[in-house]
């Protein structure tokens, strides 16, 4: 109960004051309740109480068939729905045995990550709106508008995309997307700056960041705190790189990782995340296999010229031509049996557990929301600290309600 | 001063109401041209504020009602008053209904003390210095009410941090001002300004106490509850702080009342810093270089050239006054919140001391004009290096030191 700097004679007939946060409440980032319990201004007890988002995700994925069940994925966690589907779509694929192109994973992947970025973007913006600098949101939103516009240049949908396929994806990117990718991740290094120049050595921010919301390695244990919170304690635990999935085992990055594991740490490792993000997706645009949709282009025409030759086509029909396995959406009935996929998303662990009877419905299906675990810290965290450490805290998390209630 | 105009109006009216009265009432006069003025400055302020916030986070701000959405805020105001007017259970309905016009009234009786012009001043009171922040620190007793009638956590936590912070504020406020009528040796607020009617470079701000300069721009921020010092509505702990609860014409007093202490504050920064009304080379640059008596002569209309320095020194007031408004503005599209123990500190162990500091460097400074003896000069330059520079220095190595603690922690 202690915090330097603020003393609380003990004599004075006080009374606690308990203030329901929520869950209507310009900071709790969507509906969560928190029943605090005040002495002052000083957090004396939190109690969270979630569920006021819940849709039966996973229920509703049993009275569905697997593709009618795709476009809700989206919403189980909104700002970051590629690394949805593909635990989704990698764990039916491991099920069905179904194999995919090497040009598929590449483009999940470069989507993956330019999300990543678009989440951290729209974090930096809340996070330091809960600090109470307005004008950074408006900055990272220009941003994340880019990145929205590829994505509605690829998916048609800036936010729910439905993009990914079993085997597949639904289409190929279209002509030109690599390049604006390309410019896009040329100029974001710049942008990235100029937050850094006006928030990372900001005194009042540092005062605020600093120091608050200590999370020791035990506590991450404990309550199965996942992703930057994670790394800001020091651990380099990254699923990308501990178990590759995708083809992350084919591009070199690194995994940034802090010490302290205070709000700043939180804050540094997202943004350092963003440039390794750069780095991947930059590695990604060059090694992608077909290149830029008019190369594959014209190697489908130079086959389609082979086989009316009479040539073998087989040996000129690489993987990659193709974008994914043919199967029908509306029946697809992989076999029996069960798997679970876990990814790396922007706020930790994010695991889909199938259970598949062989019928076009899903047995079970069961959502690991990364928001769920890191959200159960933070009563934990906020013991003793200040009222409007709350916010820093809470908003350090990056935790998002519809992930957590699902 | 009752004008010749007011007086035989009266005659011919048959009304003898007595020269005490009369001046009253010529108060009155002009104090309501004032609030009108002022209102119509609020009007701008709030649409400049969108246009600025808009302009500093790329985006266009109010552009659809009327050219420039110069309407848009009185399409607000006029919602406002159509708005229902909603009081929950538990309320104490006397407290919560006079609160914003505990709020509103001081600050707009701080017009009445602001000079416009010589002559455009509804009050001229010898304490007007001291009067301003008596009526100023008036209005958080309105914000106090306001959270503690409204029955709601949010309104009363935001009702403390204000008047915590107002009590932390008024003083190096005050003390900032001290040193300027340490100086001056008046507490009048026109002497104050005649004293600076020389070339920029003698104003106050500028060469005298540029230290008590930034601790009153750093005050009046915090006295106008702005970011970064707006605890008392922390939109993003208390959801909207003192006023959560407040609705329709209620709540447009609050908000009114904001913008006008800024621009009363912005005002009396320009007043006590910056000259006020004279332009930038003393005095009006219409009389100085004759431009107003040749104007007079060709248009052969007496008093017109009067009337030419009376609108110049309008000018120059109000331009000045609106670069602190931006000021202001800017601040609060750059600068994050502080927390209430940090906006404390800095009050209590930053700004206090240095603007006592500050005093004693002004009064060396007196007595060296006075007396002319150098020796008062070597210790004022003594107080400026070491005291000033010596504090800031000290307080900015304490504060990375704790800052680098934390970081090793």
């Amino acid at each position: 109960m202690e915090i330097p700097g603020v003393t609380i004679n003990r004599d004075l007939d006080t009374e606690d004051m308990v203030v329901n946060i929520g869950p209507q409440h310009p900071s709790t980032h969507g509906v969560l309740r928190l029943i605090t319990t005040l002495n002052g201004e000083v957090v004396k007890d939190m109690e969270p109480v979630i569920g006021y988002l819940h849709r039966g995700k996973e229920k509703m994925a049993e009275s569905r068939s697997y593709f009618q069940y795709q476009p809700t994925i989206d919403r189980v966690e909104y700002l970051s729905s590629f690394y949805d589907h593909y635990a989704f779509v990698a764990s039916l694929e491991s099920i069905a045995k179904l194999k995919v192109p090497k040009r598929v994973e590449y483009i999940r992947m470069i989507t993956m990550e330019l999300n990543r970025i678009s989440s951290h973007l729209l974090w930096f913006g809340t996070f330091l709106l809960d600090l109470g600098a307005t004008s950074p949101l408006f900055y990272a939103f220009r941003e994340r508008e880019e990145i929205f516009k590829l994505f509605e240049d690829l998916t048609g949908a800036r936010m729910m995309y439905n993009y990914y396929r079993f085997g597949g994806v639904t289409q190929d990117i279209p002509a030109g997307w690599l390049d604006q990718v390309r410019k896009f991740i040329d100029k974001a290094p710049k942008m990235f700056d100029e937050y850094e120049a006006i928030v990372s050595k900001n005194p009042i921010i540092l005062d605020r960041t600093v120091g608050h919301g200590l999370m020791t390695k035990d506590q991450c244990m404990e309550y199965g705190v996942t992703g930057p919170s994670l790394r800001a304690c020091g651990i380099a635990q990254d699923l990308r790189k501990t178990n590759p999935y995708c083809v992350y085992d084919e591009v070199d990055f690194d995994v940034p990782i802090a010490t302290r594991g205070d709000v700043y740490d939180r804050y540094i490792v997202r943004m350092a995340e963003m440039r390794e993000s750069l780095r991947i997706i930059r590695q990604g645009l060059a090694q992608i296999p077909g290149g830029d949709t008019a190369q594959v282009n014209a190697a489908k025409k130079a086959i389609e010229d082979a086989k009316k030759r009479g040539e073998t086509p087989e040996e000129l029909n690489p993987d990659w031509l193709s974008m994914g396995q043919k199967v029908n959406l509306m029946v697809f009935k992989p076999p029996a049996g069960e798997a679970i996929t876990m990814v790396e998303s922007p706020r930790g662990f994010l695991g889909c557990y199938i259970i598949s009877d062989g019928t076009p419905k899903a047995y079970r299906c069961k959502w690991r929301g990364a928001s769920f675990s890191n959200l159960s810290a933070l009563p934990s965290l906020m013991k003793g600290h200040l009222y409007p450490d709350l916010m820093a805290i809470f908003g350090s998390l990056d935790v998002i309600l519809p992930e957590v209630d699902r | 001063m009752v004008p010749a105009w007011l007086t035989q109006l009266l005659q011919a009216l048959h009304l003898s109401i007595g020269p005490e009265l009369s001046l009253v009432l010529w108060g009155i006069i002009l104090f309501t041209g004032i609030a009108i003025l002022g209102q119509a400055a609020v009007i701008f302020m709030v649409l400049m504020e969108r246009k600025v916030l808009a302009w500093l986070t790329q985006r266009k701000g109010p552009n659809r009602v009327g050219p420039w959405g110069l309407l848009q805020t009185l399409a607000d105001g006029v919602k406002l008053l159509f708005k229902e007017d909603i009081m929950t259970t538990g309320q104490d309905k006397l407290l919560f209904t006079i609160a914003p016009a505990i709020f509103f009234l001081p600050v707009f009786v701080l017009y009445a003390l602001i000079p416009f012009t010589d002559k455009l001043l509804a009050i001229p009171l010898p304490t007007g210095a001291l009067f301003v922040f008596a009526l100023s620190s008036i209005s958080v007793v309105g914000i106090v009410l306001a959270g503690w009638a409204s029955n709601n956590k949010y309104s009363l936590l935001g009702g403390m941090r204000s008047a915590a912070q107002a009590i932390s504020y008024e003083i190096p406020l005050v003390l900032s001002v001290l040193a300027v009528v340490l100086y001056t040796g008046t507490m009048n607020i026109q002497e104050i300004l005649t004293a600076q009617n020389a070339p920029f470079w003698k104003w106050f701000g500028i060469w005298l106490t540029p230290v008590s300069f930034l601790i009153f721009l750093i005050s009046s921020i915090a006295e106008v509850n702005r970011i970064p010092f707006d605890l008392p509505e922390a939109e993003s702990e208390l959801v909207s702080g003192y006023n959560t609860e407040y609705t329709g014409m209620k709540f447009a007093l609050f908000f009114l009342a904001e913008y006008a202490a800024l621009f009363a504050m912005s005002a009396l920064t320009v007043i006590f810093f910056f000259g006020g009304y004279y332009s930038p080379i003393g005095g009006t640059l219409c009389h100085t270089f004759g431009w107003d008596r040749a104007f007079e002569s060709a248009v052969n209309l007496p008093g017109l050239g009067q009337l030419m320095q009376q609108f110049e020194m309008i000018t120059w007031g109000l331009l000045k006054t609106y670069i602190f408004i931006f000021i202001a503005m800017w601040l609060r599209g750059t600068l994050p919140r502080l927390k209430p123990d940090q906006l404390m500190g800095f009050s209590w162990k930053f700004l206090i001391p240095l603007s006592l500091i500050n005093i004693f460097m002004v009064a060396l400074e007196r007595q060296w004009q006075d007396t002319n003896e150098v020796v008062y000069g070597y210790l004022w330059a003594f107080v400026l290096v070491f005291g000033i520079g010596g504090f800031c220095w000290t307080m900015s190595r304490f504060f990375t030191r704790k800052l680098q603690a934390r970081f090793q922690s």
